[in-house]
């Protein structure tokens, strides 16, 4: 301990010395170097456009997919609704399981690990390359996918491990083993290890590193300019304090400020979409012209199409599997339940949440469009819209935000730091789970995992949006790849579960209770 | 009159008054007594996912624990009282579960202690004997 003490007090005078500002950004610059060059094929591959086209083959695979699921389980997303909301408010729950994990608490879990930064960043990014068309496509996507998570998280809870000492382990991997081997099918092991892979990825990269470059760029906009990696260290200190020394009260703190931080959000962007209710009308006319046209947006209406499928996607996982993993824990006897309930969820987060930033930047005039001939008008480098000042991202959403109440700045900072440490808290949990079923349960394996995670926060916060965000999103899509090969497998499953339940419901064997 | 009244317990010197108090009331009517153990519990509270995957087992644990170190010891000492006590440990809002157990168990008086909290935490959190004041089924009976 004493020699601790020492040699800290000497290398920090020495550290400062060397010229504080100039060594960070070098630190900054090596780091997002390292990063873009390491990480470059991969994200290639995943995005990797149809010969000929600019249309990446990674987003006709979840359109597809959502579309497919919509369709083989008969619009599940709007006939269930109803129900799925009186299962939440707990019409259907025995009173005497109380104290056990309800839907409503599955629910919330999983909406605080995917209301987030994709809400307020991503769909700043969705509507800054894409265009106001792009939230269109990011509201059908929104709905499409409630079918996808139907599907997964029905799966989720039907194959989950329950152990002895009473806790639970689910998550597409138990799907993809268990599932595949109940339909006497091969490869689904093959298909379980891949996707834990994915998922570690996409737990070290939107799970964590997109989140706390988005904290820091947040921050950065309130407080000044810094080096990311101050952020970095900050936060990796308390993720570790969570995460490895069990620092419960951070966690607790964090779950009950979340929804209320969600709640305040939305109110906030009703009052100025009130506020400027006489463009209400005029906002959905650039967002349907848009979608179809693209406003002379670059890649026109592909690419409001591919950005609003994008955020969607990223936004609400759904198709991607890591809600299946939250919301397992759910004590209910008929799996198909919690499907019903976690289709609300990319309805909450992409529908309502997504849509209400997008309706707000677009109605503010944050985006510069040339007065004559309405088209918007391309920043220098031609890549996204001019915004005023040059916002992108968060910050574009802050400046939107702001500029009809000047405070909102302040509470949008604490709002985005505490999405991105509950995302990254509900992550480290999804990456531990795949890392495990990968390496074995057990206090060692599941500290390096821990480490790992807490390493890449500092990496995140350093690294420049550009590769975090394209590593993120590569990441979290080659967990949709593997996730719904297995889906496609699996859906006749769901459907004999739905088709049961719903005629027991129809028959009067399910009834409320009161 | 055979009476039957449901005492809220949990461990405390005021419960343990209220308790008391029930005894020689059921004593003097030839009546029976129903502890009632409530665990604070809302379905709607926040919790991490890991603490989902691991509610069921804190549950049992919760559960087992009240039942030994509660619930045991109390019937134990109750053998000798003379009157007829049974126990219930339930999960849910103290007021609200009180009321059920008092409905669905058909009782005549609901007993419970004084908590001493503020003026002011009992207006900004509600207190228990305030609720079941509103919300009773039958006579309440707060002990100091």
């Amino acid at each position: 301990m004493g020699t601790f003490t020492k040699s800290a007090t000497l290398a920090v005078p020495g550290l400062l010395a060397a010229s504080g500002p100039l060594m960070a950004q070098s630190i900054d610059q090596q780091v997002n170097e390292l990063f873009a060059s390491s990480t470059g094929w991969f994200v290639n591959f995943i995005f990797s456009p149809f010969p000929g086209t600019s249309f990446p083959w990674i987003v006709a695979w979840l359109v597809i997919a959502a579309t497919i699921f919509t369709l083989y389980f008969g619009l599940i997303q709007f006939r269930a609704f109803p129900h799925s909301i009186a299962l939440v408010k707990g019409d259907y729950s025995d009173p005497n399981d109380a104290g056990e994990v309800s839907h409503f608490q599955a629910l919330a879990t999983a909406l605080s690990g995917t209301v987030g930064l994709g809400n307020i960043a991503g769909v700043a990014v969705a509507v800054s390359i894409g265009g106001p068309g792009a939230t269109f496509w990011m509201i059908l996507a929104g709905l499409m996918g409630m079918a996808s998570k139907f599907t997964e998280c029905t799966l989720g809870v039907k194959y989950r491990n329950e152990y002895d000492d009473g806790t639970v382990s689910g998550g597409p991997m138990y799907y993809m083993t268990k599932g595949f081997a109940a339909r006497g099918l091969p490869g689904g092991k093959f298909l379980a290890v891949m996707f834990a892979i994915f998922c570690i990825l996409g737990a070290f990269g939107g799970g964590n590193m997109f989140q706390a470059n988005q904290a820091h760029a947040q921050l950065t906009n309130v407080l000044g300019d810094y080096p990311g990696w101050i952020t970095g260290i900050i936060f990796a200190t308390i993720v570790f304090a969570v995460i490895v020394g069990g620092l419960k009260s951070i966690a607790r703190v964090t779950e009950k400020v979340v929804p209320f931080m969600g709640v305040l959000y939305v109110l906030t962007a009703l009052v100025i979409l009130a506020m400027n209710a006489d463009k209400i009308g005029w906002a959905f006319g650039q967002i349907f012209d848009g979608a179809f046209t693209g406003l002379g947006v670059a890649g026109g209406m592909v690419g409001a199409l591919i950005q609003g499928f994008k955020r969607a996607a990223f936004s609400n996982e759904a198709g991607v599997g890591s809600a299946a993993i939250a919301h397992s824990a759910v004590r209910t006897k008929e799996p198909i339940t919690e499907g019903f309930v976690s289709l609300l969820e990319p309805f909450i987060d992409t529908v309502v949440i997504c849509t209400m930033t997008a309706l707000v930047i677009i109605i503010t005039g944050q985006l510069i469009a040339d007065p004559e001939t309405g088209l918007y008008l391309l920043n220098e480098s031609g890549s996204a819209i001019q915004t005023v000042d040059g916002n992108s991202g968060v910050a574009l959403t802050s400046a939107a935000f702001s500029s009809a109440f000047g405070w909102f700045r302040y509470v949008l900072a604490v709002a985005v730091i505490l999405f991105a440490f509950s995302t990254m808290i509900s992550w480290s949990y999804y990456g531990l789970k795949a890392w495990t079923f990968l390496f074995g349960e057990g206090k060692t394996t599941e500290l390096i995992f821990k480490l790992i995670f807490c390493f890449f926060v500092v990496v995140g916060a350093a690294a420049s949006l550009g590769p975090v965000i394209d590593f993120s999103d590569a990441a979290i899509f080659a967990m949709a790849v593997v996730n719904i090969v297995a889906l496609y497998f699996l859906m006749p499953i769901v459907k004999a579960e739905l088709n049961s339940y719903l005629a027991r419901l129809k028959s009067g064997e399910i009834q409320k209770f009161q | 009159m055979a009476s039957k009244i449901v005492v809220g317990y949990d461990g405390s010197t005021s419960a343990r008054s209220a308790l008391d108090f029930a005894l020689n009331v059921a004593r003097a009517q030839g009546g029976s007594i129903v502890v009632a153990h409530v665990l604070e519990w809302s379905p709607y509270s926040f919790l991490s996912a890991e603490e989902l995957a691991e509610r069921h087992k804190r549950r049992s644990e919760e559960l087992e624990r009240a039942e030994q170190a509660l619930i045991k010891p109390l019937l134990k000492d109750m053998e000798t009282s003379g009157v007829d006590v049974t126990a219930e440990v339930k999960y849910g809002n103290i007021a609200e579960v009180l009321v059920k157990i008092a409905k669905s168990e058909n009782a005549d008086l609901i007993v419970i202690g004084r908590t001493g909290h503020s003026a002011l935490s009992s207006r900004l959190f509600g207190s228990v004997a305030g609720t079941l004041a509103q919300a009773a089924p039958v006579p309440v009976t707060i002990v100091p």
